[in-house]
């Protein structure tokens, strides 16, 4: 079916009490305070993401047994305006090099505070790929890849 | 509720595996949908929200009507995890800027 969608990316703006310099190291070097800890990918229990501080840097996340798991890369690193991420986790959560989907994230000073915009981008690229997927097990249209996922979960 | 439970949400209901089934062979408005179903046609409008909330059918206008179609990759869903992290991990990330700008002015301060 030649009916296809493209998603918007995802845009989250927050508003900070903290200088400008102190908002980008909290985000990057600070990862670990902030981020999620019900999301670890990986079978070992999460220690801390990082976040390699240069262009070109892995994003990774350690866990408690020292293994790591890429979650993606930097892309751009530009202190303390602007970071330009690769989260490349399809849908199932796991790394896939192939997949480059794009966090930016901006801090701009505002009052007595900084804004810091997010937006999550190419998100279609994660659909891509879940199409492969479907087309791989023979499943024309996502159709029934739709219906094996509810059974398959309705079962556990 | 994360992207699986929305989905399988979405489609524990008889009737809305239903609409979807007549979805099945292409993109259908819905007058079209609704019949032959034993429900009104505000019924299966609300249960094409739901489906649609879950990612699971997308919409769009045609003339004055609204035609309903399968999203073949669930990337409606996907967004809506998605939106969903990052507003979480947004809020985690306020609170731990502030706390760490809080202890360097008590620094400052001293």
């Amino acid at each position: 079916m030649s009916t296809q969608i493209r998603p918007a990316p995802v845009k989250r703006s927050i508003f900070v009490h903290a200088p400008q310099a102190h908002a980008f190291e909290v985000f990057t070097d600070g990862i670990g305070l902030w981020w999620p800890k019900t999301h670890a990918i990986g079978d070992a229990e999460l220690d801390k993401p990082v976040i390699e501080p240069r262009e070109g840097g892995r994003w990774y996340q350690r866990g408690v047994d020292g293994s790591e798991c890429d979650i993606g890369k930097v892309l751009a690193w530009n202190p303390p305006s602007r970071l330009l991420l690769a989260w490349q986790l399809d849908p199932d959560w796991n790394f896939n090099a192939d997949l480059v989907t794009e966090v930016e994230v901006t801090f701009m000073p505002e009052g007595n505070g900084t804004r810091v915009d997010l937006e999550h981008r190419y998100l279609e690229r994660m659909g891509d790929r879940a199409e492969e997927m479907a087309e791989k097990v023979g499943s024309p249209g996502g159709w029934t890849a739709v219906l094996q996922l509810y059974s398959e979960a309705s079962e556990k | 509720m994360t992207n699986a439970a929305r989905l399988i949400s979405a489609l524990a209901d008889p009737t809305r595996r239903a609409v979807l089934e007549k979805l099945k062979d292409g993109p259908r408005p819905v007058g079209e949908i609704a019949r032959g179903l034993p429900v009104t046609r505000p019924a299966v409008s609300q249960h094409l929200k739901v489906l649609k909330d879950a990612g699971l059918v997308a919409d769009r206008s045609v003339g004055t009507r609204r035609i309903y179609y399968i999203d073949p990759r669930g990337l409606g869903a996907m967004r809506a995890w998605l939106d969903q992290f990052w507003e979480a991990a947004l809020d985690a990330f306020k609170l731990a800027a502030e706390a760490e700008a809080k202890k360097t002015n008590k620094k400052e301060g001293e």
